[in-house]
């Protein structure tokens, strides 16, 4: 029985030559989706990977599973009728910052609130590397790029705060150089029923370099990321003495033993809240005054999509029990001409 | 019937049922067809909404008709009108044009008052003289009055005593034209069945307009309308957008798997998706996406899933899916792409109908991308163009557009319930388990029909990676080699040609040793057919053949126009069929009869220009 069936990594993987840059964070993020579903443990023509355009909508020729390598930022849109022509399969969504966020936004927005059961894989370099180096939905304001030589006049989206907009049930984030959390958060995406996004922050090499390192150089990481894990204390920093507390309505950073806080004062993790308030604030901190969220943030049950429809069309045909096409007509108005 | 009554035998006859899109005309034009078509008659209607959803009552602008043509030798919903029933001045001044020189008015007197002509902005106090209508065709009755008498004891409220006028009128038609009154009681009782009350008051006052025609309008010729032999069987009322829908599910029974929809409401393509969307009773999967392209790739996601996938748009919908449609032709995956066509361009004129659309369904992509085209004749005919779409798109992986337009996909006719033996088995070219030994690769075709085999995700093994990028015919892999390219292109484009061998020869209609053949495809068939019949049946030879499938052309086409004189192509737009046949076969004029209106021909029209070629 293939039920019983484990898999290793190496199950996920294609035939075909990886082709992305030297240094790429989508070498170390392909290696992470591969080991995710070895974990999650779904057969591979069990497994859809669908992509839009981009670098890492190159992702799906790299994998040995079904894969659809389809047109720009449509990917949302084709991954959901994948899921909904045939729920058994697990689906998966890869996309870039401009892909997803950009020309597929209205998709993107769209499959979150429908709460479809797809696992989006949001691979956030903050620029366009396919079309080389123009500024994405996600570049900071003022970076100068081939196509902003004098600095963007706008302001980015951040994509948790697009996600909590469109009602999401699930948010997560990861740094390519993270494998475990990449992992980690993957495996929560496939096991959560409903639209999973997990954003992996990828470094550029060629046309962004070192854009995330303030959160992700090894030196700093510690201290500029928290790991969140549900029910566990926010504690972080490199001595594990950091810690979030609520102070008035908003979140601050403390040194616990320092100004009177205590472990105590340290909130809780609580990803299953339905309640998005506190996971927005969560996702919003920055790695500046207050630590990156990395982890699993939110992971609510909710009503999904598929199972809806399933569940719809069998209360539908359990009334009604027409076996064909022409039991339905015969049973509307006609005549008889004999 | 007293004796009295004068009874004029027609062949057909065309009913127009006008008043404001409230005063429910479509439901009494409805009644009377079903009716009619219960009787023999072959019927064609066709039903002319304003553009506003809820125009100010009494207005121009909020009149709304229904057209009804009844007879023997019925293909369209008629050019004119032999009775006009219009319940108020608005209604008359709109609809007044569609009604035949010497034709009967059947006016509510009770809503042609001083505050009713000004609203219908009259200048006069006398509509009919205003209109330069004679008075010995109108027929007026006080209809509001009458309800009211008729339905004083029923319990019911004024305004809902009101509504009931327009069955009064169906009565009083009902009456003029011999039709068993009885029949549209009980589709009047089943259709209030939830409102007995309704259902009652409907009935009697039914009844009390036909009888009141008996009585009083003694001395007014009624008709007779001869019966065609139509074939035995169970019939139905169907419209072009149901027919459409229906031809879909019943592909999918016939192939073996479920139907997806990918849609986004667009007039008048939007009863499509309303039809699938109630079909869950059959598992029909009718999804509304956020856009048009997310209707076309959800569709496409779904034919990747192994569903048979539609997406149903009018003409600016199609634009927006394009890229989508030239996706699935590079993945080769079968698609239905339903584009039910408007006046355009742009946003256009959305409740109205034309061709327009058929170079942006031959061409509208970037690269060489050929897809089928077909196109559906009639509202029936819808039926049977979306199962040969369906059942063209799944054996030879392709996506197939079919073309509608918002006359036939409005219009109904009586239809005949196929028994399921009817129709073809659809035979998706799937993989076979052997072929993995064998080096299977997805791009691999059959040899003589160049389709790909269709491994469908949860099939163990055949794990493979598609995508909107050139692939190489060996190893499937990317490829961006010239030489391999040119295969592809070739491939795909031999894939299409070779559909050819499957789709019906064209048959030649009329009197086929002519001098003069007239061209047509899609929804103009009815008023061609009656055109050139008319002609045939005075003694003037004309040919005709008319086009379901476009692109590839039926196999006959080329040597079937090499023996016409005189080759009329006649669209309804600017000559887009004519320019495809003139690169197609080369050397033969063809004469171009072209309208642009937003309007279907008349078939007058076409016989005035018809007889002008041949007497040239």
């Amino acid at each position: 029985m293939e039920e019983n069936k484990t898999y290793t990594a190496q199950d996920f993987k294609s035939d075909q030559y990886v082709r992305w840059c030297p240094g790429c964070g989508d070498h170390a993020i392909v290696n992470a989706l591969q080991k995710a579903m070895a974990e999650v443990g779904v057969a591979p023509h069990k497994t859809a990977v669908i992509s839009g355009i981009g670098c890492s909508s190159r992702l799906p020729y790299y994998m040995g599973t079904y894969g659809f390598h389809t047109i720009h930022g449509r990917g949302g849109a084709i991954a959901s009728g994948v899921k909904m022509a045939n729920p058994e399969l697990t689906v998966w969504q890869v996309s870039g910052d401009g892909d997803c966020l950009a020309i597929g936004g209205n998709h993107f927005i769209h499959e979150v609130r429908r709460n479809i059961d797809i696992n989006i894989l949001l691979m956030n370099n903050k620029i366009y590397g396919l079309t080389k180096g123009q500024y994405s939905p996600t570049t900071d304001r003022g970076s100068v790029t081939k196509s902003s030589p004098y600095g963007t006049v706008e302001d980015p989206f951040i994509p948790a705060e697009l996600v909590f907009g469109a009602r999401g049930t699930f948010f997560a984030r990861s740094l390519d150089v993270e494998m475990a959390t990449t992992v980690e958060i993957l495996a929560a995406a496939a096991a959560h029923k409903g639209a999973a996004v997990c954003e992996v922050l990828q470094n550029c090499v060629i046309f962004n370099h070192n854009i995330h390192s303030y959160v992700a150089d090894k030196e700093v990481r510690a201290d500029r990321t928290i790991h969140l894990r549900h029910g566990e204390k926010m504690i972080f920093g490199k001595e594990n003495n950091r810690g979030i507390v609520l102070d008035g309505y908003m979140l601050k950073a403390v040194t616990i033993g320092e100004d009177g806080y205590t472990m105590d004062d340290v909130l809780v993790h609580d990803a299953k809240n339905p309640n998005n308030v506190l996971h927005q604030m969560l996702a919003m901190m920055d790695g500046h005054d207050l630590p990156l969220a990395l982890g699993v943030i939110r992971d609510v049950d909710a009503p999904n999509y598929t199972d809806e429809l399933t569940r719809q069309v069998e209360e539908v045909k359990g009334k009604k029990n027409f076996k064909s096409l022409r039991e339905y007509i015969l049973s509307g108005d006609t005549w008889e001409v004999k | 019937m007293t004796e009295s009554t004068k009874v004029k035998v027609l062949e057909k006859v065309v009913v127009r049922f006008s008043g404001d899109s409230g005063d429910g005309m479509q439901l009494a034009g409805n009644i009377f067809s079903a009716i009619s078509a219960a009787i023999g008659n072959e019927i064609s209607t066709f039903p002319d909404y304003p553009a506003e959803i809820r125009a100010p009552q009494g207005t121009l602008s909020g009149v709304s008709g229904f057209q009804v043509h009844i007879g023997k030798g019925v293909y369209t919903p008629g050019d004119k009108a032999d009775v006009l029933v219009a319940m108020n001045p608005a209604a008359l001044k709109t609809q007044i044009q569609f009604l035949k020189k010497g034709g009967v008015v059947i006016i509510d007197t009770d809503s042609f008052k001083e505050a009713d002509l000004k609203k219908a902005l009259y200048e006069t106090d006398d509509a009919i003289a205003e209109l330069g209508i004679d008075p010995a065709q109108v027929m007026s009755v006080a209809i509001t009055t009458l309800t009211k008498e008729s339905l004083a004891d029923s319990g019911l409220d004024v305004k809902s005593i009101v509504r009931c006028k327009n069955i009064f009128a169906l009565g009083l038609v009902c009456w003029l034209f011999d039709r068993p009154v009885s029949q549209a009681g009980n589709m009047l009782s089943h259709k209030f069945a939830k409102k007995p009350t309704i259902a009652e008051a409907n009935v009697k006052v039914l009844n009390d307009g036909y009888n009141y025609g008996n009585n009083i309008h003694a001395s007014v010729s009624t008709y007779r309308v001869e019966s065609a032999s139509v074939r035995k069987g169970i019939y139905t009322d169907l419209n072009g957008n149901t027919a459409t829908a229906w031809g879909l599910i019943a592909a999918a029974e016939k192939a073996g798997l479920p139907l997806f929809l990918g849609s986004y409401p667009i007039t008048p393509a939007t009863d499509i998706l309303h039809e699938l969307a109630k079909r869950k009773d059959l598992g029909v999967k009718a999804v509304q996406m956020e856009d048009e392209i997310a209707g076309a790739c959800s569709a496409i996601g779904a034919a990747f899933a192994g569903n048979l996938a539609a997406t149903s748009t009018s003409g600016p919908g199609l634009a927006l899916k394009s890229e989508a449609i030239g996706l699935a032709v590079m993945a080769e995956l079968p698609l239905v792409v339903i584009d039910v066509q408007r006046g355009g361009p742009s946003t256009g004129l959305p409740t109205k109908t034309e061709q327009t659309d058929l170079l942006q369904a031959l061409y509208g992509r970037n690269g060489e991308s050929p897809v089928v085209v077909v196109a559906a004749s009639t509202p029936a005919n819808c039926y049977d163009m979306a199962f040969n779409a369906a059942k063209i798109a799944l054996e030879h992986m392709t996506p197939v557009i079919l073309l509608t337009d918002g006359f036939i996909a409005n219009g109904s006719t009586a239809w005949r319930v196929p028994e399921e033996d009817e129709y073809p088995e659809i035979r998706p070219n799937y993989v076979k388990p052997e072929m993995l030994a064998e080096g299977w690769k997805p791009y691999m075709r059959n040899p003589e029909t160049q389709v790909r085999y269709w491994a469908v995700p949860g099939m163990e093994g055949f794990m493979h990676r598609l995508g909107g990028l050139e692939k190489d015919a060996k190893t499937s892999a990317i490829s961006t080699d010239p030489a391999n390219h040119a295969v592809m292109v070739a491939a795909r484009q031999a894939k299409i040609d070779n559909v050819a061998k499957e789709i019906p020869q064209l048959e030649v209609l009329g009197n086929p040793d002519s001098d003069l053949l007239v061209v047509g495809w899609g929804g103009t068939y009815g008023h061609l057919y009656s055109a050139v019949t008319e002609m045939c049946n005075e003694g003037k030879d004309v040919a005709m053949i008319h086009f379901n499938y476009i692109n590839p052309l039926p196999s006959n086409a080329e040597e079937i126009i090499r023996r016409y004189k005189k080759v009329v192509v006649c669209e309804l737009n600017n000559g887009q069929f004519a320019s495809y046949l003139a690169g197609k076969i080369p050397g033969v004029e063809f004469l171009r009869y072209n309208k642009v209106e937003g309007q279907p021909f008349s078939s007058a029209e076409l016989v005035e220009h018809f007889t002008q070629l041949i007497e040239k």
